[in-house]
């Protein structure tokens, strides 16, 4: 059936091509039926990518090894799960994951804002479709994931680090995330190009923006725990130039979220906001680039490939024109208002904006440094994890304090002595607990207790803009305070759903200052009964045991945990030794305390003929507040995605005034 | 082989048949040319626009001051102004409803009369 998969991405080619041309036409020329017809291309290459990816699927489940994509990626003992995820776990796989992505978004974009912005959209339609056509023209001529050969016995088999429950929804999630990014600048570039630049595709993208920014955000947790259970090193960010290609499009959407409240709410950084767009897409391709490339040494990286040139000249073109349709219609995006105040909302905006970027460009240039020192002097300088966490610190901390300043500020200005009246009781808190933190000996790492000072004053300002407006609610009639606060909620979801983030985004800082700036190492060969203490643990090394599973032979050492006079039970790590990939993973045994969110971290890094274990193990505070952070950030995005029904009914009733389709 | 080609073939067709459906459903149609809004409604649009970010910065403002996020000295700053706002957003409005036959696109139907 490969034929059949190869002829579904033709056809795709084919669509997504009239798509770009058609589309083109139809918008230039005002072409009504053409328009329509270029939209339904784009909804057909959606079910003909759909298409192709069923064979590709059918022929991983069928152990199809005449696939050459299916040989080198599967095996006869895969487990199913990772039989599936196989399909993402290849160049050419995920590839075709990313084009059925883009077209359904494609697809679901036109759909349902075609109505209400059809004058946008028929713009939008050739944009999504150049693309579709750079990434189909990918999968059917550069990167097919249905080239064939005969078939061999059986398959070569998935990299062991491959094989864990997170790569069934970290790589997908990721993608939603990159590709999401392309609906906002799909729309920033049609408004560019048709000269629409009111704020309908502001409007049209900003829950596109938001899923996608969830998705990758969600995507980048879950590769960390990954990270963390699997790759078994001790920590969970390695600031790894394809970790941080899927860092930099978030941080620049991130900067464009809070910037977009601007123009809503005062007209203004219209520039700016096209430009974020553009960066945020624009930093998704580089990511791609990057994983597939073969530039970067990366745990993450696919194999050396010929894509990379494709990719760069992708990104130069996509750069290229867009800077040049925003040059063109500068005087139309000039803002009607200026920032009235250094000590206002939209100046905090502005000042977190600021950094983010300053944040996202710093990781930038740590991610091509390498590159340019190969190219000019021709050895790779790689700037290590001291950079990183230097310009973290450096740009993370005073954003982390902006997110408690931002909303507590009038927009516009604000007075000194309103200023102090706001700021009284949150900074009084972070005072205490600063303090508090210094007597109890947090003051070990000043980066760690300023942290923790910050923190609990963006917790402060979080808990009094809840209570307070529950209080107002209350006042302006609810019956409850349940209610109140659910009509708090209801009435700005986007605002109230940014504080849980923001929370989500406390827990992270938290997490990750805990456990990186307060952990203890100890390092120790031990045989059998004898024992090494690490912080307040014991652990004592009972037994080095051995057994068959499905495609691996486990070696497990046995270590009895206890804290003080209490036992805390067993703990296993050690080795998976995988029988058809021939390679050995590190399978590290964590203890976590559901109590203090603390992790005792246990790796065996070589085991002896004789049993003697050399094991390193870690005691790391807080740090499952990371993955916490998680379930609340996926909450905060999700309040602030709720439809809502108020400010639809104020769309619809702008829309019928200009006398467009109010339907969306 | 076979079946895999008859499959694609069919796909195709299929494909082609959506992508010209809007041409087999209207052969001949009245307009063929796209509802674009004109300048008049752009304006309009931008108005409103403007209407709603000044009607929404008053509501917000009012309800930052009740819960006490705003204190009294600055409300008292900011109200006036964001109300002047309002009224002047209103009053262009108002000038532009009053013109309406300027606004009629160029097929005379009126706004609201959009299919």
């Amino acid at each position: 059936m490969a034929e059949l998969g190869r002829a579904a991405l033709v056809v795709t080619l084919g669509l997504t091509t009239y798509a770009l041309v058609a589309g083109a036409a139809a918008a230039h020329l005002g072409r009504r039926r053409l328009a329509l017809s270029a939209q339904n291309a784009l909804v057909a290459a959606f079910f003909s990518t759909l298409v192709a990816s069923g064979v590709l699927l059918a022929a991983l489940l069928r152990h199809d090894f005449s696939f050459t994509y299916v040989a080198r990626t599967t095996s006869e003992a895969l487990p199913t799960g990772y039989t599936v995820s196989a399909f993402w776990g290849g160049q050419e796989g995920s590839l075709l994951l990313w084009l059925l992505v883009l077209t359904g978004f494609g697809a679901l974009a036109v759909r349902l804002n075609r109505g209400w912005a059809r004058d946008l959209i028929v713009w939008v339609v050739p944009v999504f479709a150049t693309v579709a056509v750079f990434f189909s023209f990918l999968v059917v001529a550069v990167a097919s994931p249905f080239a064939v050969q005969p078939a061999p016995p059986d398959g070569a088999g998935m990299t062991p680090s491959l094989q864990n429950p997170y790569m069934l929804a970290h790589p997908p999630l990721l993608y939603l995330g990159y590709v999401g990014l392309t609906v906002p600048f799909a729309f920033a570039l049609a408004a560019l190009l048709s000269g629409r630049t009111d704020e309908r595709w502001l409007i049209a993208t900003r829950r596109w923006t938001l899923v996608a920014w969830t998705a990758l955000g969600i995507g980048q947790l879950l590769g960390a725990h990954w990270a963390y259970v699997e790759v078994g090193w001790g920590g969970y960010y390695a600031w790894d130039p394809v970790e941080n290609a899927a860092l930099m499009p978030w941080l620049a959407a991130t900067a464009f979220l809070h910037s977009v409240m601007i123009q809503e709410k005062r007209g203004m950084l219209r520039v700016w906001n096209v430009l974020l767009v553009i960066l945020a897409f624009s930093l998704s391709l580089f990511g791609t680039f990057l994983t597939r490339s073969g530039v970067v040494n990366s745990i993450h990286s696919f194999t050396q490939s010929s894509i990379g040139p494709w990719f760069l000249a992708f990104i130069a073109f996509t750069v290229a024109v867009s800077l040049a349709l925003l040059f063109r219609r500068l005087p139309q995006l000039r803002s009607p208002t200026r920032l009235e105040s250094p000590v206002s909302r939209e100046a905090a905006f502005l000042y977190n904006n600021l950094l983010l970027l300053a944040l996202c460009l710093t990781i930038l240039w740590g991610v091509v440094y390498p590159l340019i020192s190969e190219a000019v002097r021709g050895e790779a300088v790689v700037l290590g994890r001291s950079y990183f966490d230097f310009f973290l610190r450096v740009f993370g901390l005073p954003l982390l304090l902006l997110m408690g300043i931002g909303p507590l500020i009038a927009w516009r200005k604000a007075s000194l002595r309103s200023l102090v009246t706001t700021f009284r009781w949150p900074t009084t808190v972070a005072l205490v607990t600063g303090a508090v933190l210094v007597v109890l000996g947090a003051g070990s790492s000043v980066p760690g207790l300023v942290t923790y000072t910050f923190a609990a004053f963006v917790v402060a300002t979080i808990v009094m803009e809840f209570s307070r407006g529950t209080r107002a609610r209350k006042a302006l009639g609810a019956v409850s305070w349940p209610g109140a606060f659910h009509s708090l909620i209801s009435r700005n979801r986007r605002r109230y759903g940014g504080y849980v983030v923001h929370a989500a985004i406390v827990l992270l800082a938290i997490g990750i200052a805990g456990s990186s700036a307060f952990d203890t190492v100890a390092e120790a060969k031990l045989r059998p009964g004898e024992s090494m203490d690490v912080g307040r643990y014991t652990l004592a090394y009972r037994s080095l045991d051995e057994r068959q599973v499905e495609n691996a032979t486990e070696i497990r050492a046995t270590l009895a945990v206890s804290r003080g006079d209490r036992d805390l039970g067993t703990l296993e790590a050690g080795k998976n030794a995988y029988t058809i990939e021939q390679q050995v993973s590190n399978e590290v045994g964590i203890r976590s305390d559901r109590l203090t969110g603390e992790d005792l971290f246990v790796i065996a890094e070589q085991i002896d003929p004789d049993g003697a274990v050399y094991f390193r193990v870690f005691v790391k505070p807080l740090v499952n507040l990371i993955w916490i952070a998680g379930l609340v950030f996926v909450l905060g995005s999700a309040i602030a995605l709720w439809p809502d029904a108020r400010e639809q009914r104020r769309l619809v009733a702008r829309a019928r005034e200009v006398g467009v389709p109010a339907t969306r | 082989m076979t079946e895999a080609l008859v499959l694609a073939a069919l796909l195709a067709v299929v494909c082609v048949v959506v992508v010209a459906f809007p041409f087999l459903k209207e052969p001949e149609p009245e307009s063929d040319s796209l509802d674009e809004l004109d300048e008049a409604e752009r304006r309009r649009l931008e108005l409103l626009e403007s209407r709603d970010r000044s009607l929404a910065a008053l509501k917000e403002l009012e309800f930052d001051h009740r819960t006490g996020t705003i204190s009294d000295d600055d409300y008292r700053t900011l109200v006036g102004p964001l109300r002047r706002e309002v009224a002047s957003a209103l009053q262009a409005l108002g000038g532009e409803a009053n013109s309406e036959p300027s606004s009629q696109d160029g097929e005379g139907r009126p706004p609201g009369e959009r299919s």
